[in-house]
């Protein structure tokens, strides 16, 4: 049976939030923007009156005030666009129990088993964007399909309060002509090394051999032509379903640029504290550390490194992290961001293999320190114990509210 | 025309269900209005105001408003 998956699309969804919040705003020029002061001065989202001024999303706020100068930037109020994510998902829930989100502002549903009930894929798709409208002042694209990645696409391609049907006749006349950089999993690389092979649109990334795909970009490249061909057969999880979880990692943007190893090394370790944390609730264990650098000229490197053994530690994480910072960054510009992340996770006590090292003793050692730590901190608090080079750190935002307490340092040679 | 959120204290009755009858809203100023009847209980966003919230369809003295409840608050949207 042909499968009918709708993809819904919340328009300019922080912005259109704040819009509905303080219905003054409604048609204005409006931006969700990030703090100034923390250097989150970036543009997270705007309204259509202010994409026609052509403020864009990512660019700084003086840049888009010099576009636009009416524009009004309001800050953003995650707490309530997780609120009405939560309650966007209520609405599907009304369809299907088959809900997978992307993000906080779009979802896919697949409503196959829902026609009986509701009569036609017409009905659900304009009862759920008279919903959004209705019930949270909202509105939604909404892109329908046989399958995800054409379901996604036609909600890119439908505009405000519409509806973009792909179906398995229409979709070469439909998807093949556009750029193939419209294909979800197509990035700014991947399509930069397709123009570079003559392949500017999905219909001629449709027509080369998936073999050769595979030969030049590996799995992914398979994954594209089927993507390309209309043949993706993923499915859509449950309601609720637990999703694999493949990484854990932790960012911030410093208030002031990093200049030397040793600032970097203590953002690490606040870094580090809550991947560790999150590691810890999720029972899993890194075998991989991953870090991305962003310097203040704002290029982005990102690498990974294996770890000894499958780890938890902050401490472990934050040396690792450091370690393949050395090895990459050449220190031409300051560092203006810095991410880690754990990777290549595997459920905690998974057995590993002992070496002769000593490299399992040590880590045997650090983690009764951290487990001890994490202890100390429940019976008395966050603040009990913390990283004494971290009390004099000024460069990396407090991540809640207040300093991170960060487990304690200890030179184990 | 423009509106604010005025906050007001209401008297409820919970069911076995755990469903809410509102039977009476005051006012800032003190004043009592009884609820004559509930018609209509849904999600709506308060248009003139902002928001989303359970939104009461109510009579008071034969005139139809709405009342809205957004986490455990109630309000009323009244023209400045």
């Amino acid at each position: 049976m042909k499968r009918i998956i709708i993809h819904s699309d919340m328009n300019s969804c922080y912005a259109s939030i704040e819009c509905s919040l303080n219905p003054e705003l409604k048609g204005k020029a409006v931006a969700v923007g990030g703090s100034v002061e923390n250097r989150h001065g970036i543009i997270l989202a705007k309204t259509p009156e202010a994409k026609r001024c052509g403020v864009t999303t990512g660019e700084a706020i003086w840049q888009a005030k010099r576009k636009c100068p009416d524009l009004i930037v309001v800050e953003p109020h995650f707490d309530i666009y997780y609120k009405y994510s939560r309650l966007a998902k209520e609405i599907y829930r009304r369809y299907t129990d088959r809900i997978e989100p992307m993000g906080l502002d779009e979802a896919w549903c697949d409503i196959t088993g829902s026609l009986l009930l509701f009569g036609s894929v017409q009905n659900i798709t304009d009862e759920i964007r008279k919903a959004f409208k209705e019930e949270l002042g909202i509105t939604v694209s909404i892109g329908v399909s046989y399958n995800k990645i054409f379901a996604k696409l036609g909600s890119d391609l439908a505009g405000c309060d519409e509806v973009v049907t792909i179906t398995e006749d229409n979709y070469k006349d439909v998807v093949w002509p556009l750029p193939v950089s419209s294909i979800m999993g197509v990035g700014k690389n991947t399509a930069a090394k397709l123009h570079g092979y003559g392949i500017k649109t999905v219909g001629d990334l449709a027509k080369r051999s998936p073999e050769w795909l595979k030969l030049v970009f590996g799995i992914h490249g398979e994954d594209m032509w089927r993507y390309a061909n209309g043949l993706d057969t993923s499915a859509v999880a449950f309601d609720g379903q637990e999703r694999e979880i493949k990484s854990i990692g932790h960012g911030i943007t410093c208030k002031a640029d990093l200049v030397n190893d040793d600032e970097v090394w203590k953002v690490f370790l606040a870094l580090a504290q809550n991947v560790s944390k999150r590691l810890k609730e999720e029972k899993a264990e890194a075998t991989g550390v991953q870090i991305a650098i962003r310097d203040n000229e704002l290029s982005n490197l990102q690498c990974q490194c294996e770890t000894d053994l499958p780890t938890q530690s902050a401490f472990e994480i934050a040396k690792k992290a450091l370690e393949l910072f050395r090895k990459n960054y050449n220190w031409r510009r300051d560092v203006r961001a810095l991410t880690v992340r754990a990777i290549n996770l595997q459920q905690e006590n998974t057995p590993v293999q002992l070496d002769f090292s000593g490299e399992y003793k040590r880590s045997e050692k650090q983690k009764k320190i951290d487990d001890t730590v994490m202890s100390l901190r429940e019976r008395f608090g966050k603040d009990a114990v913390f990283n004494c080079c971290l009390m004099t750190e000024e460069k990396a935002p407090d991540m809640d509210g207040k300093k991170s307490p960060l487990p304690v340092r200890i030179n184990m040679k | 025309m423009k509106c604010r959120k005025v906050f007001v204290r209401v008297l409820a009755e919970i069911d076995e269900q755990g469903s809410v009858h509102p039977k009476s809203v005051t006012w800032e100023d003190g004043r009592e209005f009884l609820i004559d009847k509930v018609t209509r209980v849904q999600r709506a966003c308060a248009s003139k105001t902002g928001g989303t919230a359970i939104r009461y369809s109510i009579y008071i003295g034969g005139r139809q408003t709405y009342l809205y409840e957004d986490e455990g608050k109630w309000f009323v949207e009244s023209r400045v």
